[in-house]
């Protein structure tokens, strides 16, 4: 065993402590320590985009940080949005545009647009393409996806107006 | 795919990351943005037996204008940063440009600027835009500091002239004179992948349009960024021509050129596309330098 760290994190607002190795990934961190299973891991090698959460207010793939790193900083996570009763406007937009269907992808996609359709509330599809295009779907075909963001980014204006 | 056991050191100053490097010699290796590093620690392709961290160094991240007109990067500035700082494409367009190229958004929320020179790879694109606008860096190890060019830094695949003790501290972007223009073109399977081949070109014109200085460089197809000496001798003192440029796609696709075989492409196609791409990047630069840059 090697030495341990002593890891102060704040995740979707609560805050956690824990001693961990310092190999272990951000992304093994939520899951495994922090019990948060929503972030999936794919590649673990940087390529797939499921596993990004929001960093510190950024997109960031949580399989090439780790926990150890996160020490004093915030942490998004796909369990902030909302829950099966009351869904986040992005996730109403998923759910209603067919935008998965595995839903192995669709937490690292819910992440990264969430954090871009706050920084951008009007964007153009050519926008969202380039914001998504660190996330991989084998499922959709992207294009419900695209819609799905469309949608979202519509109502989340309209609810702000 | 988990990375091995390894020390870890979270200096808050660079005097104390410097002594961390020079107590670990060869047992140490930096971590700056870990998006290049940490998929081959997970691969365990890689397994330093400690990482000295360049996080909590905010010391480490700006941009800041220099004297001349240029700007000082520090080495742990986030590509993100730099992709959207107005005073970089006011000074530098072809680094924004260039930036959208690199892997995807989440990647350059956490990639380095410094650490991706310092990384060396030959189909990343920074190192070779680092040859490309002539930077110089700025090296440190503990109680020393050096400058050197990036084409000096630079000396084969992931190889730097960078002592095991010895960090990136900053990058140096000297200023482009009056009426010059850039280009990057490349060439790559999908949005974000790597490059099959790419071009990048630097020109100054004089007030008549002739080429006052010209930095090409190609990239991904050779052992390290190539600085054309080719584009040098063609094309100085010369007017934009679709002749000269591609005479000089010519030469550099069969004498410049040293690309691999690989799963991506072959070499044959890489000089072919080096032939297309030459041609595009210098017919942007010498249009955009003419309009003034």
């Amino acid at each position: 065993m090697s030495k341990l760290h002593h890891v102060t994190v704040t995740v979707n607002g609560k805050q956690y402590e824990r001693d961990v190795e310092a190999r272990m990934l951000l992304s093994d961190f939520l899951r495994h320590e922090l019990g948060l299973m929503g972030t999936h891991v794919g590649c673990e090698h940087g390529i797939c985009g499921a596993c990004t959460v929001i960093f510190d207010g950024e997109p960031v793939r949580s399989c090439l940080m780790f926990a150890v790193q996160a020490n004093g900083h915030d942490i998004r996570t796909v369990e902030s949005l909302g829950t099966p009763e009351k869904m986040h406007p992005l996730q109403e937009a998923f759910h209603e545009k067919h935008a998965l269907q595995c839903g192995f992808c669709t937490p690292g996609f819910l992440m990264t647009l969430v954090s871009f359709l706050e920084k951008h509330p009007n964007p153009t599809e050519e926008e969202i393409r380039e914001a998504i295009d660190g996330n991989i779907c084998r499922c959709t075909g992207y294009e419900s996806i695209i819609e799905a963001a469309k949608l979202a980014s519509e109502r989340m204006s309209a609810r702000e107006n | 795919m988990k990375p091995v056991n390894f020390d870890y050191y979270a200096p808050t100053s660079v005097d104390e990351a410097l002594d961390n490097l020079a107590e670990l010699g060869y047992n140490g290796k930096v971590l700056a943005g870990g998006q290049s590093l940490i998929p081959t620690l997970n691969f365990r392709m890689a397994r330093p037996a400690a990482l000295v961290d360049l996080n909590n160094i905010p010391e480490l991240a700006y941009i800041k204008p220099t004297s001349d007109g240029g700007l000082a990067i520090g080495t742990m500035t986030r590509d993100s940063k730099v992709e959207y700082n107005p005073e970089v494409a006011k000074r530098f367009p072809l680094l924004p440009e260039v930036m959208k190229f690199i892997a995807h958004p989440q990647i350059r929320n956490r990639g380095t600027f410094g650490g991706a020179i310092a990384h060396a790879d030959p189909a990343g694109q920074l190192p070779a835009v680092s040859v490309a606008m002539n930077a110089t860096m700025r090296l440190r190890r503990k109680g020393q500091e050096r400058t050197v060019t990036a084409d000096e830094f630079i000396i084969g695949p992931f190889m730097t002239v960078l002592e095991p003790d010895e960090m990136l501290a900053e990058v140096i972007l000297p200023p482009n004179p009056p009426r010059t223009g850039s280009s990057y073109k490349q060439v790559s399977r999908q949005k974000g992948g790597y490059a099959q081949a790419a071009v990048i070109s630097v020109v100054t014109l004089d007030d008549r349009n002739r080429c006052k200085d010209v930095r090409m460089v190609l990239m991904s197809v050779g052992e390290r960024p190539i600085l054309s000496q080719k584009a040098r001798e063609i094309l100085m003192g010369q007017e934009a021509s679709n002749e000269a440029f591609r005479a000089v796609a010519e030469a550099a696709a069969t004498q410049e050129a040293d690309p691999a075989t690989d799963l991506h492409a072959t070499a044959d196609y890489r000089r072919s596309l080096v032939r297309v791409l030459v041609v595009r990047s210098l017919t942007e630069a010498f249009d955009r330098a003419k309009r003034g840059g």
